[in-house]
């Protein structure tokens, strides 16, 4: 009884948060509702018994993305109501309504769902943080190290496109350059 | 109703991924649509992690913790390009970057 | 003596090949020599095959390679050197190499030279592809490079517009014969299994009478185009407007022996009904009787020439009807000898005469030009068929012919046209070479030809003269191929009369002819005399209105339902269906074209309304799938589900 209190509870909050955030004129409001909506959702994966990918989803979901947006924010004049000329509303609620009746009539005929086999069956004694490690650097290896260089990458991407005088580069300069960039910095600082 | 199965699951995604896509057709301002591509991944989220408590698999929590690796880093790189392009040309208003006219 | 079949039909090609590479250059001497050579080669080869095969030799078969082998039918490249076709192959390579090392002196000065012998030596190749052939198909792409040659022969100075009218007509006319022959060829591959000779022929015993007449009446139409019977005749005359050499080689030895050499070679179907053989013969004789006369009075010295040309034609078709093949196929040896030579004397005649063609505007060349007048004087002889010269032999064994098997009628149209044949050649022959000199009137100044263009007709002349001899030997060398017998008139007594009477006959054809025409006081005709207005006159210079008929009553008719066809039908629906296709692609890509409007919004509109257009496909199939099974397997038939 308790879970299906709370999947409504959660359920109903996260649905509201979400429209918010779609609805808004007010971009600062869609930023704090989208954090909330993450935090519900993060519920949900502890309902589930996925403890790791909800504590996984509150530090890297809420914690680090909502953080890189709030940041992103500053960039932008948030005081003003963003000014949006709308297009059509019925075409645009029609379609999703159209596409969210057809994926639940796929999932609830149900029509491919017939034979599915668990490849890694969850093991009930061993916690949940214990068999997701066992899968992930087991089966999942792979995918794991390809992950981190795609980080490693967005990462390198991330700090060239949004950093200052990313064409000078400290080692390859000599020393007299450098002395000179510092005399410009101060000269510039003085007058 | 009081039994919660897969399928309400299901379709609480479903419903999230419409609101998603709903935000996504709708905002013009390009900050505000990278927050409803955020809501559609997570509704996906949400249907990786029941289906994989459902029927016991772990596959299922092991691709949406990929998805949330993929979706910080796509955040990352997103964000960047979103401010060289706001110091370029002082808007991120969508009606405005109509340079890939065909 | 396999390497001798093959010398003898790949020389002409490759000549035709290496003037080929010159037909973008002016005239260049040695494509002609070089022609010449590589057809005499041609003929060397030829001649040790008809020695050889004359000592008694066996008929050389060789399969080359396989052209098509599908299903049951077999078809291959083979070639065939017998009795029969070795003859045809001297005849034409003969011709040939007189021609090629004439048509040297007379194009001369044409701008064209080396694309003449392209198309000569080419001829010269399908010609010799046709008779050396051992199946049916093969003698058909023979028919058809013949045909071709000759339409770029007759076509040759194409910028004449007679000429280029003339070559199609020519074509046109061979290509609905073609049809027929098709058609037979069709009806022998379908009821024997093969288009072998030998096959056909031993099947051919074994298939009902019905079946034999239709396909003898079919493969005789082909005959019919290609030699030039009544009615597909128009075009032989017309093809006068390609050069001389092409008339000699073409009109008078070779292409238009072809459908002779179709009814010998196919002499086993013949033979078995007798009933289309004589209908071929009637034909035949028709044919004969209905060009000598057209020759009467004409005014055009080498329609004149054609016209006994189609008249000849008639004789041989004749004695092939009454079942004496062996006797039309010498006929048709000794015919192209003379006849080239006719031609080619004719040709000279022109050039003297700067191309002047009418008979009454010449006279009294024979001053100027002796050879020319001796060589056109025996030539006209051994048309006519007098004792010692090739025609006799040959003509006359077919007026036996027919008088032995009791064909009396046939004999007599036959030696009525003996007599004209005889007046309408020495009225040409008076004309041009005897009485005053009229061409005086017209500032022509005619001189000899060059030497070498006679001493290359001499080989022509000597077998004009001497070809009789070789009667008894052809007789027995053909024999058995052609089951060939000699014919006996039962009495002496008669056959005396008959050869006698010919000779008389034709003697005084001969004198009148002489009488009318070799006197001076000639007036050039110019339509104001009685005999140039009166019916028959009128008649025969009309070719007795077919043309005409032709022209109104089938040309222009089709030529209307051909524009009805091409404006109404090509244009209107064929094209602009084609055109309302590209037309839809291309306006559809202009509406969907302000798709890209570069705006993302509207880009990821569409991308969730073709998201929601998989889903629904997806849906409806699943559904189907899961609850109709017959659709169930026509999709995982398809690999969708």
């Amino acid at each position: 009884m308790f879970e299906a209190v709370a999947f409504y509870l959660f359920a109903f909050l996260t649905i509201a948060m979400f429209y918010i955030v779609v609805t808004t004129k007010q971009a600062l409001y869609a930023l704090t509702a989208l954090a909330a909506g993450m935090i519900f959702i993060s519920a949900f994966f502890f309902i589930l018994g996925a403890d790791f990918l909800g504590a996984i989803q509150i530090i890297v979901y809420t914690g680090a993305v909502m953080a890189l947006y709030a940041f992103g924010m500053m960039f932008f004049d948030t005081t003003r109501d963003v000014k949006e000329k709308q297009g059509n509303k019925y075409i645009i609620v029609g379609l999703s309504t159209l596409a969210a009746v057809l994926i639940v009539l796929i999932v609830s005929v149900p029509m491919v769902s017939d034979n599915i086999v668990a490849l890694y069956p969850v093991a009930d004694d061993i916690g949940n943080v214990q068999s997701v490690g066992l899968v992930l650097f087991t089966k999942y290896l792979i995918p794991f190290e390809v992950a981190a260089i795609m980080l490693l990458v967005a990462m390198v991407a991330g700090i060239v496109l949004a950093g200052k005088k990313m064409d000078l580069s400290l080692t390859l300069m000599s020393g007299e350059e450098i002395e000179d960039m510092k005399k410009e910095k101060n000269k510039k600082v003085l007058s | 109703m009081m039994e919660i199965g897969l399928n309400h699951y299901l379709v609480l995604s479903t419903i999230l991924f419409a609101i998603g896509l709903v935000g996504v057709m709708k905002r013009k301002n390009l900050l505000l649509l990278f927050f409803a591509t955020e809501i559609l991944l997570n509704a996906v989220n949400i249907a990786f992690a029941a289906i994989s408590h459902y029927y016991g698999d772990l596959t299922g929590q092991m691709f949406a913790f990929f998805v949330i690796a993929i979706a910080a880093s796509e955040v990352a790189v997103g964000l960047g390009l979103l401010i060289v392009w706001f110091k370029r040309h002082g808007t991120i208003d969508l009606d405005l970057m109509t340079s890939m006219k065909g | 003596m396999e390497k001798y079949l093959y010398i003898a039909l790949f020389a002409p090609f490759v000549s035709s090949l290496f003037s080929a590479l010159f037909t973008a250059t002016p005239k260049k001497l040695f494509t002609g020599i070089i022609a010449s050579l590589l057809i005499f080669t041609s003929l060397v080869s030829s001649t040790i095959l008809l020695i050889y095969l004359f000592k008694g030799g066996e008929p050389i078969h060789v399969e080359m390679m396989t052209w098509m082998a599908t299903g049951d039918l077999y078809i291959p490249f083979g070639f065939l050197v017998d009795q029969v076709s070795v003859t045809m192959m001297m005849v034409v390579t003969l011709v040939s190499t007189v021609v090629h090392v004439y048509a040297i002196g007379y194009m001369d000065h044409d701008k064209g030279f080396n694309r003449f012998f392209s198309w000569l030596s080419a001829f010269v190749f399908s010609m010799m592809i046709l008779v050396m052939s051992d199946n049916y198909a093969g003698l058909f792409i023979g028919w058809e490079g013949v045909g071709l040659c000759s339409w770029g022969l007759i076509g040759f100075w194409f910028h004449k517009e007679s000429a280029s009218w003339a070559a199609n007509e020519a074509f046109i006319m061979n290509r609905i014969a073609d049809l027929g022959m098709l058609i037979g060829i069709f009806l022998i591959y379908w009821n024997t299994g093969t288009l072998q000779y030998d096959g056909a022929f031993a099947a051919f015993h074994t298939l009902d009478p019905t079946t034999l007449t239709w396909i003898g009446i079919f493969l005789f139409i082909g005959a019919m185009g290609k030699s030039a019977q009544f009615p597909l005749h128009t075009w032989l005359a017309d093809a006068m407007e390609g050069p001389t050499p092409v008339s000699a080689l073409i009109h008078a030895a070779t292409m238009v022996t072809a459908g002779v050499y179709l009814v010998i070679r196919s002499n086993e179907l013949y033979s078995l009904i007798p009933d289309v053989g004589l209908f071929i013969a009637s034909l035949g004789t028709f044919v004969a009787l209905f060009a000598a006369s057209m020759a009467l009075v004409n005014r055009d010295m080498k329609r004149i020439i054609a016209y006994s040309t189609l008249s000849q034609l008639g004789y041989m078709f004749a004695a092939a009807g009454l079942g004496a093949y062996w006797v039309a196929l010498f006929h048709l040896m000794a015919h192209a000898f003379f006849k080239a030579l006719l031609f080619l004397g004719a040709g000279n005649v022109m050039h003297a005469m700067h191309d002047e063609l009418d008979p009454f505007k010449m006279g009294g060349l024979k001053k100027v030009m002796k050879w020319t007048w001796i060589m056109m004087t025996i030539a006209s002889l051994a048309l006519a068929g007098i004792f010692p010269f090739a025609g006799f032999f040959s003509k006359d064994t077919i007026l036996e012919a027919a008088f032995a098997d009791h064909h009396y009628v046939i004999y007599g149209v036959l030696l009525f046209t003996a007599g004209l044949t005889a007046f309408y050649s020495f009225r040409l022959v008076a004309l041009i070479f005897h009485g005053e000199e009229r061409y005086k009137l017209f500032g022509i100044h005619p001189h000899e030809a060059y030497r070498f263009m006679l001493v290359a007709m001499s080989p022509l002349l000597l077998f004009a003269i001497i070809a009789g001899v070789f009667q008894e030997p052809f007789f027995h060398m053909v024999e058995e191929l052609l089951r060939a017998h000699e014919y006996h008139i039962h009495s002496h007594t008669t056959l005396w009369i008959m050869l006698l009477g010919t000779q008389i006959f034709v003697g005084l054809a001969i004198l009148y002819a002489y009488k009318k025409y070799a006197r001076s006081g000639i007036k050039v005709p110019d339509g104001t005399s009685a005999t140039e207005n009166s019916f028959i006159y009128k008649l025969l210079i009309n070719q007795y209105y077919i043309p005409y008929f032709y022209e109104e009553y089938i040309i222009r008719p089709y030529r209307e339902l051909s524009a009805v066809f091409w404006q109404k039908i090509d244009i209107k629906i064929v094209d602009a269906t084609v055109d309302g296709i590209a037309g839809i692609i291309y306006s559809t890509g202009e509406k969907t074209r302000t798709m890209q409007s570069g705006n993302l919004s509207t880009m990821l509109k569409w991308m969730v309304v073709g998201l929601v257009v998989l889903l629904s496909l997806a849906v409806i199939f699943g559904v189907t799938v899961r609850y109709s099974d017959g659709a169930a397997s026509a999709l995982s038939g398809l690999g969708v589900m």
